[in-house]
C-alpha cells in the first residue's frame, strides 16, 4: 500500500503537529482540573490560536504537498504500531472544528465566567474541561487510522458530549442526557464488536492494511453493518433520531452549537471512514440505496417535525435532524454509479460542503436562538413578534444561516444541495433530487415560520439586554456559511488529497 | 463443539439478553444494567479472537487483551456516568423513570 510507504516519512515536522492537535488539549483538560475554573477559561483561551494555527499548518501542508501527512506513534509501522493520518478531508475538519470550538468559546464567556469572589465554580469547570474534552476527541476521530483508536476516540466525544447537554442540571436535560448516553453506549458496542469481528477475520485495524486485505465475506458484512449500525445511532440518522432534540435544544447555546455542528459529525466522519476507507468494495448499490433512503427519511421527516416545534431551539434542534439527511445521500450517489470516479464527481464534494455549511449555519443558529431565548426571558416562537426590530444582527444571522439550510445562493448549502441536485441527475437516480428540493421548501417553510412574526411591528421589548460581542459571534458564523457559497460549483481538490484510488478493495 | 465456538455461543447469547434489556425495560437502571451485559458479551468475544489466534494464525493472541482492558475501562467509566445522571435525576425530579414520557419542554421556560 502507498500508506505504509509513506508512513516511514514520519520524521518531518509537520507530523507531530498531528500529535499536538490531539495533545493540546488534553494536556489543557488535565491542567484545568487542577487548577480550578478561573485558570480554565484562560487555558482555552490560550489554546484556541494555538490549536486554530496547527489546524491551519496541516490544511496548508497537505493542500501543499498533495499527500496525506501521517505520524507512525513510537516508530512502529503498523500492524504493529499505530498511524495517525490527516488527508485532505481531515484537514478541512480540524480547521472547521477549531473556528467552532473557538466561536461557543467566545460566545459562552459571557455565561461561563468565574465570579470575582471565587476561584473555582463547578459549572464553568463543567463547560471549559468539556469544550476542550470535545475538541480534543473530535481532532482524534479525523486523525485516527486505526478502528479501535477510533472506539477509543468515539467514545471520549460520547463521554464529553453527553454532560454538555445536562450543564443546567434541570430534570429534562438530565433525562436527555441520560438517552442520549443509553443511544450512544449502545452504538459504541456495536461498533466495538464489529471492530472484534474484523480484527479476528484479519489480524490487524489498520483501515490501510485492512483496506488491502477485506474480502467480500459474511464476517466483514456482519461488522459493516453492525459498525454502521452503530455509528447511526450515534450520529441520530432517521429513524435513530429520538434523543436528539430534547438533547441539543435542552443544552445551553454554546454547547448546543457545538453539539450540533460537529459531535454528530464525528461519527458520520466515521461512517465515511468505514464505507469508503476501511471496507472499500464490500458495501454494494443495494446497501448504499438504503443508506440514502434514510437519509430522505430525515430530511422529510425531520423537516415537517421542525415545522410543528413551538419552541425556537426545538425547531433548530430538528433542523438538524433534517440537515444530517442530506449527508447520507451521498452515498448512493458515489456507490454503484457508472461513472466510477468516486472523489472526481459533484456527490463526494456536495455532501462534504452539505458538512462544513451546516456546520457553521447550524452553530450561528444555535447561538443567535440562545441570545433571542436569553433576550426574551423564553424562546416560544408565538410570542417572538418585533424581535428582529429588538436584535437586528443577531435575527440577521438566524435569517443567514436559515439561507444556507434552505439551499438559497449564494451560501454553502446552496453549494452543497446543487451539486447533490447535479449529481443524482447524471446518475440518473431522480428520486433523490425530489427529496432534496422538497427538504428545500420545507426548510423555507420552518424559517419562514420565525422570521415573519420576528419582522413585525412593533419592536419586542427584551427582558435582558445582549452585548454587541456576542451578537457577532453568530453573524461572523452565517457569514462563513454565506462565504461558503462563493467556492467553484466543482469537486475541490483538497477534498481528494489522500483518497484511496478507486472504491475497488483487495478483492481478486 | 470447540472451546471458541462455545464461548462465541455465550456472548452471543449476553449480546442477544443486553439487547433485549435494553430495548424492553423501562428504568434507567436496569438499561445500565442490560447495557453492561452487553458489554459483557462483547469483551467475552474479544477473549475468543484472542483464543483463535486471531487472523494472524497464532496460537493465541494477546493483542485483543490490551484492547479489551481498554474496553473495560471505557464501559466502566460510561456505567460510572451514567449512574450518576440517574442519581442525579432522582435528586431533581423524585423519579428516574424513562419509560414515563418526560414533561414537553415547550411547556417549560425557555433554558438559558
Amino acid at each position: 500500500m502507498i500508506e505504509t510507504a509513506a508512513a516511514t516519512g514520519a520524521g518531518n515536522a509537520e507530523a507531530y503537529l498531528l500529535v499536538l492537535a490531539i495533545i493540546l488539549p488534553v494536556g489543557g483538560v488535565l491542567l484545568s482540573f487542577l487548577l480550578g475554573s478561573r485558570q480554565a477559561e484562560r487555558i482555552v483561551l490560550c489554546l484556541l490560536p494555538l490549536g486554530m494555527g496547527i489546524a491551519g499548518v496541516i490544511l496548508a501542508d497537505v493542500w501543499r504537498s498533495g499527500k496525506a501527512l501521517t505520524y507512525v506513534l513510537g516508530g512502529w509501522t503498523p500492524p504493529l504500531g499505530i498511524m495517525l493520518r490527516a488527508d485532505g478531508l481531515s484537514a478541512a475538519m480540524l480547521v472547521t472544528t477549531a473556528i467552532i470550538i473557538a466561536a461557543a468559546a467566545f460566545f459562552a464567556r459571557a455565561k461561563f465566567s468565574t465570579p470575582r469572589d471565587t476561584n473555582d465554580e463547578r459549572a464553568p469547570l463543567a463547560f471549559w474541561t468539556l469544550l476542550l474534552a470535545v475538541w480534543a476527541a473530535l481532532n482524534a476521530v479525523v486523525l485516527g487510522y486505526d478502528l479501535f483508536n477510533l472506539y477509543v476516540a468515539l467514545e471520549l466525544l460520547t463521554f464529553g458530549a453527553v454532560p454538555l447537554v445536562s450543564l443546567d442540571g434541570r430534570a429534562e436535560t438530565l433525562t436527555a442526557a441520560l438517552r442520549y448516553l443509553l443511544f450512544a453506549l449502545v452504538g459504541s458496542m456495536f461498533y466495538l464488536l464489529g471492530a472484534a469481528l474484523l480484527y479476528g477475520t484479519y489480524g490487524t485495524l489498520d483501515i490501510g492494511l485492512l483496506a488491502s486485505r477485506v474480502r467480500p465475506e459474511p464476517a466483514v458484512y456482519a461488522a459493516g453493518v453492525l459498525m454502521t449500525a452503530g455509528l447511526l445511532a450515534k450520529t441520530a440518522l432517521f429513524p435513530l433520531y429520538l434523543w436528539l432534540p430534547p438533547a441539543h435544544a435542552g443544552a445551553p447555546a454554546a454547547a448546543s452549537a457545538v453539539l450540533s455542528a460537529l459531535v454528530v459529525k464525528g461519527s458520520f466522519f466515521l461512517v465515511v471512514r468505514i464505507w469508503f476507507d476501511a471496507l472499500p468494495g464490500i458495501f454494494n448499490a443495494a446497501s448504499a440505496q438504503v443508506l440514502g433512503a434514510l437519509g430522505a427519511g430525515a430530511i422529510i421527516f425531520g423537516s415537517l417535525l421542525a415545522l410543528q416545534q413551538p419552541r425556537l431551539k426545538m425547531v433548530v434542534a430538528y433542523s438538524t435532524v433534517a440537515q444530517i439527511g442530506y449527508l447520507f445521500l451521498m452515498f448512493p450517489l458515489i456507490i454503484g454509479t457508472a461513472s466510477g470516479m468516486p472523489w472526481t464527481g459533484d456527490a463526494w464534494t456536495g455532501g462534504w460542503m452539505q458538512l462544513f455549511s451546516h456546520a457553521f449555519a447550524k452553530a450561528a443558529m444555535f447561538l443567535a436562538a440562545g441570545l433571542i431565548a436569553e433576550a426574551l426571558g423564553h424562546d416560544r416562537i408565538a410570542d417572538l413578534g418585533g424581535i428582529g426590530r429588538a436584535l437586528p444582527m443577531t435575527t440577521i444571522a438566524f435569517a443567514l444561516a436559515g439561507l444556507s439550510l434552505m439551499g438559497i445562493p449564494p451560501t454553502g448549502g446552496f453549494v452543497a444541495k446543487w451539486m447533490l441536485l447535479t449529481a443524482s441527475a447524471m446518475e440518473g437516480q431522480w428520486w433523490w433530487a425530489l427529496v432534496i428540493l422538497t427538504g428545500g421548501l420545507l426548510a423555507g417553510a420552518y424559517m419562514f415560520r420565525i422570521l415573519v412574526p420576528a419582522m413585525a411591528e412593533p419592536r419586542a421589548a427584551l427582558q435582558a439586554s445582549v452585548l454587541r460581542h456576542r451578537e457577532m459571534v453568530p453573524l461572523a458564523l452565517a457569514v462563513v456559511a454565506l462565504l461558503l457559497g462563493l467556492v467553484p460549483l466543482q469537486p475541490m481538490e483538497l477534498l481528494q488529497i489522500g483518497r484511496p484510488a478507486s472504491l475497488q478493495g483487495a478483492a481478486p | 463443539m470447540s472451546t471458541a465456538a462455545l464461548f462465541g455461543l455465550c456472548s452471543a447469547a449476553l449480546i442477544a439478553l443486553g439487547l433485549y434489556g435494553l430495548m424492553t425495560h423501562p428504568h434507567p437502571l436496569r438499561k445500565i444494567l442490560a447495557s453492561n451485559l452487553l458489554s459483557s458479551g462483547v469483551f467475552l468475544f474479544f477473549g475468543v479472537i484472542a483464543n483463535r489466534g486471531a487472523g494472524n494464525g497464532f496460537a493465541g493472541d494477546p493483542v485483543p487483551h490490551a484492547m479489551v482492558i481498554t474496553g473495560i475501562v471505557v464501559a466502566f467509566s460510561a456505567t460510572a456516568l451514567a449512574v450518576a445522571l440517574v442519581l442525579r435525576l432522582y435528586e431533581v425530579s423524585g423519579t428516574a423513570d424513562l419509560g414515563v414520557e418526560t414533561p414537553r419542554p415547550d411547556k417549560e421556560a425557555a433554558p438559558r
